[in-house]
């Protein structure tokens, strides 16, 4: 395994919905009747494209259509080496480190065939700087904290999910490698807070880091 | 510049991969070698950025699955997007899992960008428009599942979207809206269809996704596919085909192929 000092770069950015289990269990028995008819079984995935990407600092763009936006606090698992078909107890070894990535929305309410319009606007995937898996003792159990305007408005963590990162990457793996450079999120929790232009967002991961984007009207751009 | 040729590949031979060129005896790489088309490994014929695939864009296909369909109504295009992971070229194999039981090819006008699109109208929008190729975007329905539909386990599989062979320069196709594209499975026709039935043309497509979101160069927009998608097999020989644009073969392997 190669100890990568910085993150791999040139990969594809895949979203995880519905793996924290609060959020899944939000939906109650509409998983069960149409348009979903029965609960997912498969991770549910999605790509944030390269348009979507943003570093900490930059500013987000709020679309005149979309005055609020989802802030999706979330982690980014970075891929280190290819994983295919990797199992749960190995996936680990396939992580180079890990990102705090704010997985950006136009609020949605179905998750049936939602609009790329949604979550593909230019910068809506902020991501914070690499840290290497081996400064993470355990991705699955830190803290999330999200804080808009100075005010702690989301605190909660990596833990709870459906799948945790090792069983994730095994799900995922069985049908779609994962290269190097590639990130894959845990996914959002529930009750992702909301914001406008003109505020500042920070979101923090205890021991990955810090994320700061400030979101401004489209009509200043 | 200068064009130099109408149709481009990459390929790769002999240790290093190449452009590429039709040439009667087979293909002719950049540095003047003229080998057969077997002996090349053909690639994606451009560096692939964002792959953006339509969704239900023929409206005969849109019949063929209205069974399973939930919503009808047509608003908005229904774009989704793909991987890189997902690509392979021509002449390359796709794997069908053991125990599926619908796994179908889709043969698809795609459409590779240029130059950046930002909120283009439709006017300007093919001149954002670089060439076209075939793709074959295979789906496996068994893995069906209604969260974020198309769910990329259904489309977003290894080896699941075809691409090539050629790059087709767009000054060089006259009417990207009269184009017939057909599959064939073992040499018998089992899909055909004409662009000029797409409901969300080229320029719709560009006016509607540059709306939202920039393209960039080297982003594809797989146009979607007609009617007549059948299930294949393991040993099945697949080829989309548009004219003028090329002929994309393809072959379904098993599981064992893959070492599973």
């Amino acid at each position: 395994m190669r100890n990568f000092s910085h993150r791999p770069t040139g990969g594809t950015v895949y979203g995880t919905l519905l793996n924290r289990r609060e959020a899944l269990a939000a939906l109650g028995d509409q998983v069960n009747v149409a348009p979903y008819k029965a609960p997912p079984k498969a991770p549910i995935l999605y790509i944030k494209p390269r348009n979507t990407w943003a570093q900490s600092g930059d500013a987000v763009v709020v679309p005149a259509d979309a005055p609020e936006l989802q802030m999706g606090a979330t982690l980014g698992v970075v891929i280190g080496n290819t994983a295919c078909k990797v199992s749960a107890a190995d996936a680990l070894n396939y992580v180079a480190g890990y990102v705090v990535m704010n997985d950006i929305s136009v609020p949605h309410d179905s998750f049936y065939r939602p609009s790329m319009r949604f979550k593909c606007r230019d910068g809506f995937c902020p991501m914070g700087a690499f840290v290497s898996r081996e400064n993470v003792a355990n991705p699955d159990a830190l803290a999330v904290t999200v804080a808009i305007d100075g005010k702690v408005v989301q605190q909660t963590d990596t833990a709870g999910r459906v799948r945790n990162i090792a069983q994730l990457l095994a799900d995922v793996t069985e049908f779609m490698t994962l290269h190097p450079g590639d990130v894959l999120s845990i996914g959002i929790s529930a009750n992702s807070p909301l914001a406008h232009a003109g505020q500042r967002v920070i979101i923090t991961i205890a021991g990955v880091g810090q994320l700061e984007n400030t979101l401004v009207s489209e009509e200043l751009v | 510049m200068k064009r130099v040729n109408m149709k481009r590949a990459r390929v790769a031979y002999g240790g290093a991969i190449h452009d590429a060129y039709e040439h009667p005896a087979g293909v002719k790489l950049a540095d003047g070698r003229v080998v057969a088309e077997e002996v090349v490994v053909w690639l994606p014929p451009f560096e692939v950025g964002t792959i953006i695939a339509l969704g239900l864009n023929y409206a005969d296909h849109v019949k063929e699955l209205s069974k399973e369909l939930t919503v009808t109504a047509k608003d908005e295009p229904l774009a989704f997007l793909k991987g890189p992971g997902s690509l392979i070229g021509h002449r390359a194999q796709t794997r069908r899992p053991d125990g599926v039981a619908f796994m179908h090819y889709e043969c698809e006008l795609a459409v590779v960008i240029g130059s950046t699109a930002k909120n283009v109208k439709r006017e300007n929008a093919m001149q954002h428009v670089a060439g076209y190729t075939v793709a074959n975007d295979y789906a496996i329905r068994d893995y069906l599942e209604n969260y974020y539909r198309p769910n990329l386990r259904v489309k977003n599989r290894d080896g699941g979207t075809v691409l090539g062979p050629w790059l087709v320069d767009a000054a060089d196709v006259a009417d990207p809206h009269a184009l017939s594209l057909r599959t064939l499975v073992n040499g018998v026709v089992t899909q055909q269809g004409n662009t000029r039935d797409l409901i969300s043309d080229i320029p719709a497509l560009i006016e509607y996704l540059s709306g939202f979101m920039t393209l960039n160069p080297g982003d594809v927009i797989l146009t979607g596919t007609p009617d007549g998608v059948v299930n294949v097999n393991v040993g099945d020989e697949v080829v989309t085909e548009i004219d003028g644009i090329g002929r994309l073969v393809n072959t379904i392997v098993d599981d064992a192929t893959f070492g599973r």
